[in-house]
């Protein structure tokens, strides 16, 4: 059979099951998001009847991202689907694309998710911007450590609670 | 030279001096300071991994001969590697190893900031990338040169020998040969004159922060465009490629 000859129909099927799996796939280090929810899985296409699905890193030097790869592949092969992955670069990853619902599984999870959008890159000399603390809210935070335990992480500590806290740099 | 060739020098002189300096940056690594230290250098040091491998492996695509970022990055000879002078520097002390981040990371940032505008795709999206992760060692390097400047006097007398140490080596930042005027032409690469008045008042402004005088007429020493780099370079490289060389081919 030319597998070419796919209708739009099952097209659609196949392509909503692959997105619908690539969702159940955590973030290695944040178990509580799916790939997905951080925006870095960004298409799935048919290329000659072979899924292709193009991913993109968050940091450029992200140790997870290999992790992430061979997840992506044994996941789908466990379904029956033979994948292939295609890393693309641009547009550039950004926390704009973390999704509210995300952000709240972070905060729940106890990592302060990312305050605005993107860096205001126009200013190198800026002051981190005053983070919530994810377990007592309170406002009265300081920042430990500009890096933290990941790359895309930055260290807390709450003056209130006195609980430390890691979080997600806006980027 | 065609045009192939320049842009093959272009990738590997971005690709090299982000490898060299990575490679720098993780001799810190359980050696910093304070703990914080340790992990930003390293984590600066992760940053920089990323970039160079992805302007390396796209130097391979762009050769067409096969050669990935590794064989690159652990076959090349000093020769051959294309980058700036600085980054092959001995990190000293923190303050050394501070100061070095901060002069080439304000000129990584002015340079992937007119980079990101490259009539080269893959150019364009590798420097708007990079742009985001530079702009935080920009700004971490540089609140430590204040600190260390206006600090106590020993933090003064460091930071300010660290300037007398690597202040020759920021000439090779901004040389422009024919490998970049033939780039200018086409759109694709940076004119580094732009790059290096912006980024003398960013050093200027910083260091009168710091309470640093900034340094003139030094001599400058260059190189790096040719493949002469200072003696450094050999013993980095030896010790980076040491494990590659002694068993070529191994997979694991």
């Amino acid at each position: 059979m030319n597998n070419l000859e796919l209708n739009t129909e099952t097209l659609n099927q196949k392509t909503n099951m692959v997105w619908k799996l690539l969702g159940q796939i955590p973030d290695p280090e944040i178990p509580v998001i799916s790939i997905v929810d951080l925006g870095i899985t960004r298409n799935v296409e048919f290329n000659d009847g072979k899924v292709v699905v193009s991913i993109t890193p968050t940091y450029s030097g992200c140790p997870a991202m290999m992790v992430i790869e061979k997840e992506i592949l044994s996941t789908l092969r466990d379904n029956g689907i033979n994948a292939s992955i295609k890393t693309v670069y641009t547009p550039a990853w950004t926390t704009d694309w973390i999704s509210d619902s995300a952000k709240e599984k972070l905060r729940a999870y106890g990592i302060a998710p990312p305050e605005s959008g993107s860096i205001d890159i126009s200013t190198i000399s800026l002051q981190p911007k005053k983070v919530q603390c994810p377990k007592c809210n309170s406002l009265n935070t300081e920042m430990i450590s500009q890096f933290g335990s990941t790359a895309c992480k930055a260290l807390y500590r709450c003056k209130e609670c006195r609980e430390p806290f890691d979080y997600f740099k806006c980027h | 030279m065609e045009k192939k060739s320049y842009l093959l020098e272009y990738c590997l002189r971005i690709g090299d001096t982000s490898l060299i300096l990575s490679q720098r940056l993780g001799e810190w690594c359980g050696h910093g300071p304070i703990l914080e230290e340790d992990i930003a250098l390293t984590n600066i040091a992760l940053d920089l991994i990323g970039q160079a491998r992805a302007f390396l492996t796209y130097a391979g695509v762009v050769e067409g001969k096969g050669r990935s970022e590794d064989d690159l990055a652990y076959l090349r000879g000093e020769r051959e590697f294309r980058n700036l002078l600085m980054v092959e520097q001995p990190n000293g002390d923190y303050g050394q190893t501070i100061l070095r981040q901060f002069f080439v990371s304000t000129y990584q940032y002015y340079f992937f900031d007119a980079l990101k505008k490259s009539a080269d795709k893959t150019f364009a999206a590798l420097a708007e990338k990079s742009l985001k992760e530079v702009t935080y060692h920009v700004r971490h390097s540089g609140e430590w040169v204040k600190r260390l400047g206006d600090g106590t006097d020993e933090s003064h007398r460091r930071i300010t020998n660290a300037v007398e140490e690597l202040w020759m080596f920021t000439g090779d930042f901004f040389l422009m040969d024919d490998t970049d005027q033939a780039l200018i032409k086409e759109g694709i690469g940076v004119d580094l004159l732009g790059v290096k008045q912006k980024w003398e008042k960013h050093i200027a402004d910083v260091f009168n922060l710091a309470k640093l005088s900034v340094p003139e007429n030094i001599f400058m020493i260059q190189g790096s465009r040719d493949g002469i780099h200072t003696e450094h370079l050999g013993h980095l490289l030896a010790e980076m490629q040491s494990l590659t060389r002694a068993f070529p081919g191994a997979q694991w």
